[in-house]
């Protein structure tokens, strides 16, 4: 409890200082915010007067606290070009991209658990050989062109989906899922084969340890070290790699969803830095790498619940 | 006779040929006997010792002789037969105590681990005997100790631990692999005490190999020397240490002096 | 262990295919079959076929010729970056893992954070402050790549400079600088190279992702990324244009890859 409690101080404190940067890294852009509002040839009075308003006369600092404060309150900012509030852009966008992290995220686990153990299992044998080489294969396919083969074959070809089209779940849940799995692969297919690979060798690296041969001195059969012993040590790094998949998973989304045109978060956060449309791209910014900070947090806690090396400090 | 070994030879397959590990040894174990298995380290003693608990792997070594367990040929015995011997009739305890265990599972489901594995005991039957084998092999608090992990215990905690594992399915045979070199020399002491303990009280032949001709004189009724992958001498323990035919079991007993000098 | 005495088939295919696509790129600087702008408006999305090996795009272009381009670009672009990338970040990894301190402890904070985030998601942020376009793209993923190369080689540094050779150079009256430039750099290579190879490969897909979702490479240069982004509005017209730019990609890094994942066997051996 007690670690967790620290844990949980920390993941604050991360949270305070990436907020920061990300509010600091929107602050430095060339070109005042109010400029872009009213367009080049407003008055240099107008111009200091919607600055006063909104708050941009205020030193850095201060804004910051105004800024965390009202986002924690709910108020994320409006939009420079839409004026709409940030928070119902995003919202609005959230269970498209939602959706698509956790399809992929149980992909990668349902996939890769049973071909890691399978492979780590019958090291040496033609499954192995086979799947080390497909592994190998599928970690050079960037996510974009998994995306645009699968468009192409099930989409073009097969005609299971229509490319550039996307149905909502409250149109069609059926439909909505179809058009969330092919995505969901694109951005899951090279972790899969990471996590095998990962899962893999550390399960080898397990069975090559002393206690392993303790467990064989006993009567144990490869299979039974394997599982009872060797998978459970090897799982411990396998959760810090899960930590770091579902991070990247939500980078991968953000060009997957641009290939299959799914409306989510990441295409908003694309369309906002093209616009220039600070507001919105700093509160993505912000989410994101809370998502990120957060997931790393679970891993930590997970790990010292499997590892009883570290539970004890 | 317990154990018989005759000429066996052992070569690994990825040593170049003629390079054997064991060059065709000979020698016998009676029931209920501490034999010492002495000699450098890459004399090939605890490659032997492997062999005998039949955990080196076909694959990567070739065997050659035979190996008589209580009579029964073990090279000619099938995989399935081998794994019911281990940890059933023939256990063994290593020398690192602190890797030998699983370090995610807590001792008591170690200790039992083999209970698991051969008989059908009931997991409440199966901890009485473990609670057991923890006083025999002289462990304070069983009851305590077997919810721990093997993190929070000493070095010479987690070697009575492990043999506390090896001696739950009262076995016939056990080899103990340099089982107090990792150890500090005050726990040695009562290590060797206890394993002369388990010999007096349960009959347990023992084969005890160490490069410490020391430590099996305090032990062992009878040793055997290896050198370079041969069996220079074997006889009676005061014979050996007394009056050595061997050059190389001269040099042996030369060496310990200059070890208690430190100790 | 496996393939203890079979034949390495992870370098000789990683050779092979690394051999093909530097061939490819290195002809394309010099030479490609026809002009890359060179527009026809009677070849318009034709398949693959004896003058066109590849078949050609929306505009008549050879897309042979184009693949040639654009794969030197991103090439060249993945070479920077690592460059860039690699040289700071051996730099730091250098100085932090040799002095240690309190700077060290900050760095590698530090560098442990930035490596928590996806690059992408950096990039964009990046990309927002100081804007698209090739340097820019490179620039940007060069400085996110410091941190992977200056934590290798400050952990290989740390073990190093433990070690007698560096004691007994120091007290030869060795400076620290030349310590770790001339005795103990060179021993890093062994670790630096994967990475290196793994950066390499990380360069080229963060390009090709950039470029493909508009925010990278700009036009009128060529790069992988933004042919991929174009071909998909013709997949169904002419799907050989896709195929084959995102094939180049892959071999690209499988090449790389193969190789790497060889030589790591082969020194396991």
């Amino acid at each position: 409890m007690k670690y967790v409690l620290r844990k949980l101080t920390t993941l604050i404190i991360t949270l305070f200082i990436v907020s920061l940067l990300a509010f600091l890294a929107f602050q430095v852009i060339p070109g005042s915010p109010a400029t872009r509002m009213l367009g080049t040839n407003a008055t240099p009075e107008k111009i200091a007067a919607l600055e006063a308003e909104l708050g941009f006369d205020q030193p850095v600092l201060i804004r910051y606290g105004h800024w965390v404060l009202d986002f924690v309150r709910g108020d994320w900012g409006i939009s420079y070009s839409y004026s709409m509030p940030v928070k119902d852009m995003i919202l609005e966008k959230l269970p498209a991209t939602a959706t698509l992290v956790i399809l992929a995220f149980l992909l990668v686990v349902l996939a890769s658990f049973p071909l890691g153990v399978a492979t780590a299992r019958r090291e040496g044998s033609g499954l192995d050989r086979f799947i080390t080489v497909v592994n190998q294969i599928c970690m050079s396919i960037p996510p974009v062109f998994v995306g645009i083969l699968l468009s192409f074959v099930f989409g073009i070809t097969l005609r299971v989906f229509v490319p550039g089209n996307f149905v909502t779940f409250s149109e069609s849940p059926g439909r909505f899922l179809v058009y969330m799995i092919f995505p969901a692969i694109a951005v899951a297919l090279s972790r899969i084969a990471m996590t095998v690979k990962m899962l893999r060798s550390s399960i080898l690296d397990e069975m090559n340890k002393d206690y392993i041969r303790t467990a064989f001195s006993r009567g144990r059969t490869r299979a039974d070290a394997l599982r009872r012993h060797a998978l459970r040590n090897a799982l411990i790094p396998v959760v810090a790699f899960l930590a770091v998949t579902a991070a990247e998973l939500v980078a991968g989304t953000i060009v997957v969803e641009q290939v299959f045109a799914v409306p989510g978060v990441g295409r908003l956060l694309l369309a906002s830095i093209s616009g220039r449309d600070f507001p919105v791209a700093q509160a993505i910014v912000v989410l994101l790498a809370a998502w990120v900070v957060i997931v790393n947090f679970i891993a930590d806690i997970l790990y010292q619940y499997m590892d009883p090396r570290i539970r004890i400090q | 006779m317990l154990l018989e070994i005759q000429d066996l030879r052992i070569h690994f397959r990825d040593a170049p040929a003629g390079k054997d590990a064991v060059k065709g040894i000979s020698f016998h174990m009676d029931e209920g006997e501490i034999l010492g298995l002495v000699g450098e380290s890459g004399s090939g003693k605890t490659v032997t010792a492997m062999a005998l608990s039949s955990l080196l792997s076909n694959a990567k070594t070739e065997m050659t002789g035979a190996i008589l367990f209580q009579g029964k040929d073990m090279f000619r015995a099938s995989r399935e037969e081998l794994r019911a011997m281990r940890g059933k009739d023939i256990c063994v305890v290593f020398q690192e105590p602190m890797t030998s265990m699983d370090p995610v599972m807590r001792i008591g489901p170690q200790i039992e681990e083999a209970l698991l594995v051969h008989t059908d005991l009931s997991p409440a039957e199966r901890k009485a005997k473990a609670l057991q084998a923890m006083a025999d092999a002289e462990l304070p608090d069983p009851e305590t100790l077997y919810y721990k992990y093997p993190h929070e215990l000493s070095g010479g905690m987690l070697q009575r631990a492990m043999i506390a594992a090896a001696i739950i399915s009262e076995p016939k045979l056990l080899i103990c692999d340099e089982p107090t070199t990792a150890l500090d020399v005050t726990i040695q002491e009562g290590i060797l005490a206890l394993l002369k303990k388990i010999n007096r009280e349960k009959g347990t032949g023992i084969l005890f190999i160490s490069h410490n001709l020391h430590v099996v004189r305090k032990l062992c009724t009878r040793v055997a020397v290896m050198c370079k992958g041969e069996l220079v001498e074997e006889g009676d323990v005061d014979q050996v240490f007394f009056q050595p035919r061997q050059d190389y079991t001269k040099r042996l007993i030369a060496a310990i002096p200059t070890r208690r000098k430190r100790g | 262990m496996e393939g203890r005495d079979g034949p390495n088939y992870f370098l000789i295919s990683g050779s092979i295919i690394s051999a093909l696509m530097a061939a490819l790129i290195l002809v394309g600087f010099v030479w490609t079959p026809y002009g890359t702008t060179e527009m026809s408006g009677r070849e318009k999305f034709m398949p693959p076929c004896l003058s066109h090996p590849l078949g050609t795009d929306n505009f008549g272009r050879d897309l042979l010729s184009r693949i040639m381009e654009g794969a030197g670009s991103t090439f060249l672009i993945a070479l920077c970056v690592v460059l860039i990338g690699g040289i700071i970040g051996t730099i730091i990894g250098c100085l932090t893992g040799y002095f240690g301190g309190a700077a060290d402890l900050i760095l590698m904070r530090v560098c442990d954070a930035i490596t928590a985030f996806p690059s992408i998601l950096l990039a964009l942020v990046l990309i927002a402050v100081i804007g698209m376009g090739k340097y820019q793209i490179t620039v940007i993923l060069g400085i996110l790549f410091i941190p992977s190369f200056a934590r290798v080689v400050r952990g290989e540094v740390a073990k190093q400079k433990n070690l007698n050779y560096v004691a007994s150079a120091r007290l030869m009256g060795a400076s620290h600088l030349r310590i770790i430039f001339r005795h103990i750099l060179p021993n890093t290579v062994q670790v630096l190279l994967p990475i290196l190879a793994i950066g390499f490969n990380n360069a080229v897909l963060a390009e090709a992702s950039m470029s493909y979702l508009g925010v990278g490479v700009l036009p009128p240069d060529a790069s992988l990324g933004r042919m991929l982004s174009e071909s998909q509005t013709y997949l169904g017209k002419a799907p050989w244009y896709a195929l084959f730019t995102g094939l180049t990609i892959v071999l690209m890094i499988l090449g790389m890859s193969l190789l790497t994942e060889g030589l790591q066997q082969r020194r396991r051996k």
